[in-house]
């Protein structure tokens, strides 16, 4: 270790805080170096020089001068809880203007149709329950998946004949 | 600290009662002036006690109140360097009495002793507070509260290693500074039978 290096380490070794490794260290600098060991023996002394300096007391007034402060300071209050803060006011009432504002918005009656259209639909369900009960006659809707779209949209001379004949025969 | 958080004011009288003495040194040391520290300690105490519910206990609370009262005391002196008094270790007493605390002389002391040894602690202030300003803060906290590296590293915000460095270069002024002290101590311990 050089002298340059000891002068970062000499402060932790007087006061005992360098770790053992560094303190080890610095005794074998201080060993072979004559100015870095008066060096610290000067430091030695200079911190007891400085405890020359003695501690002064705070006056006798000091604490009941505080305790005045701090009973000037302003204290929470229980009816804090219930005083809205200027943010929280601000994003209710923003709040309660969406809501008066989405309340009187024109109505839609498209979902009152669609519930009436679903009726009708159950309603020509149980009305044609008889056919649907009927096996065979499914069993015939069943060749129609394998149609094309468009010719099931219009089916042909043959097949209503075919089935007027079949609804002919369930009567 | 947590207690005062709480909002406990008996816990607040405790840290009061712990931590005054100490802080009013401090800040004594930083502006040589009784008045001025006395003051400058209560806006700390209050500045702590405004700032009791942002408490967080990641941090030591005497590194919060020293940095408060490093940030103060740095403030008033920068603000009041003009008003700093010279004190010279030849004059009979201090040109301003009320500048200096009270310091009782010890009962066997004759007065001609106390007033060599007030001088003496004066001439000692004065060439500490000459020192720059982080460094005086570091020799500080480290000389007098006694405190661990890393705690001063963080009131004054560098890294441990370059604190070592600042605390070597004051204490080399220190000495070079006090040299006619030191060397009397030094001569005195030699005299004197071991």
């Amino acid at each position: 270790m050089k002298c340059e290096d000891v002068s970062k380490e000499l402060i932790p070794y007087l006061d005992r805080r360098a770790s053992s490794a560094d303190r080890h260290e610095v005794e074998e600098h201080l060993a072979a170096c004559v100015a870095c060991r008066t060096r610290a023996e000067e430091l030695r002394t200079l911190w007891s020089v400085l405890d020359e300096v003695p501690i002064v007391e705070p006056s006798f007034g000091f604490d009941a001068r505080m305790r005045a402060r701090i009973a000037e300071e302003p204290r929470p209050r229980w009816y804090r809880w219930f005083v809205p803060q200027p943010r929280l006011a601000m994003a209710m009432a923003l709040l309660l203007a969406v809501s008066v504002w989405i309340t009187r918005l024109p109505q839609d009656n498209s979902g009152l149709v669609g519930t009436a259209q679903s009726e009708q639909q159950q309603f020509q369900v149980i009305k044609n329950l008889d056919v649907l009960e009927n096996y065979d006659v499914l069993s015939k809707f069943d060749a129609l998946d394998e149609v094309p779209a468009d010719e099931q949209a219009a089916p042909e001379p043959d097949q209503q004949n075919n089935q007027q004949q079949q609804q002919q025969q369930q009567e | 600290m947590l207690d005062v958080k709480a909002g406990d004011d008996a816990s607040f009288d405790l840290l009061l009662q712990k931590y005054r003495t100490p802080l009013v040194n401090f800040l004594y040391r930083m502006v040589r002036d009784t008045a001025t520290a006395e003051d400058l300690a209560q806006e700390v105490f209050l500045r702590v006690y405004r700032a009791r519910k942002q408490y967080s206990p990641s941090a030591k609370f005497t590194t919060w109140l020293f940095r408060i009262a490093t940030n103060l005391a740095l403030n008033s002196v920068r603000d009041n360097r003009h008003h700093q008094k010279d004190v010279s270790i030849d004059a009979a007493s201090s040109p301003d009495e009320d500048a200096v605390p009270m310091q009782l002389p010890a009962p066997e002391m004759r007065i001609d002793e106390h007033m060599i040894e007030r001088d003496r602690a004066d001439y000692i202030r004065k060439v500490i507070s000459e020192l720059p300003e982080k460094q005086r803060v570091a020799v500080l906290l480290h000389k007098y509260e006694e405190m661990d590296y890393a705690e001063i590293a963080r009131i004054l915000e560098c890294s441990e290693s370059a604190l070592k460095s600042l605390l070597f270069r004051a204490y080399e002024t220190l000495r070079v500074q006090l040299a006619p002290l030191v060397n009397a101590r030094a001569s005195r311990r030699e005299g004197s039978p071991s």
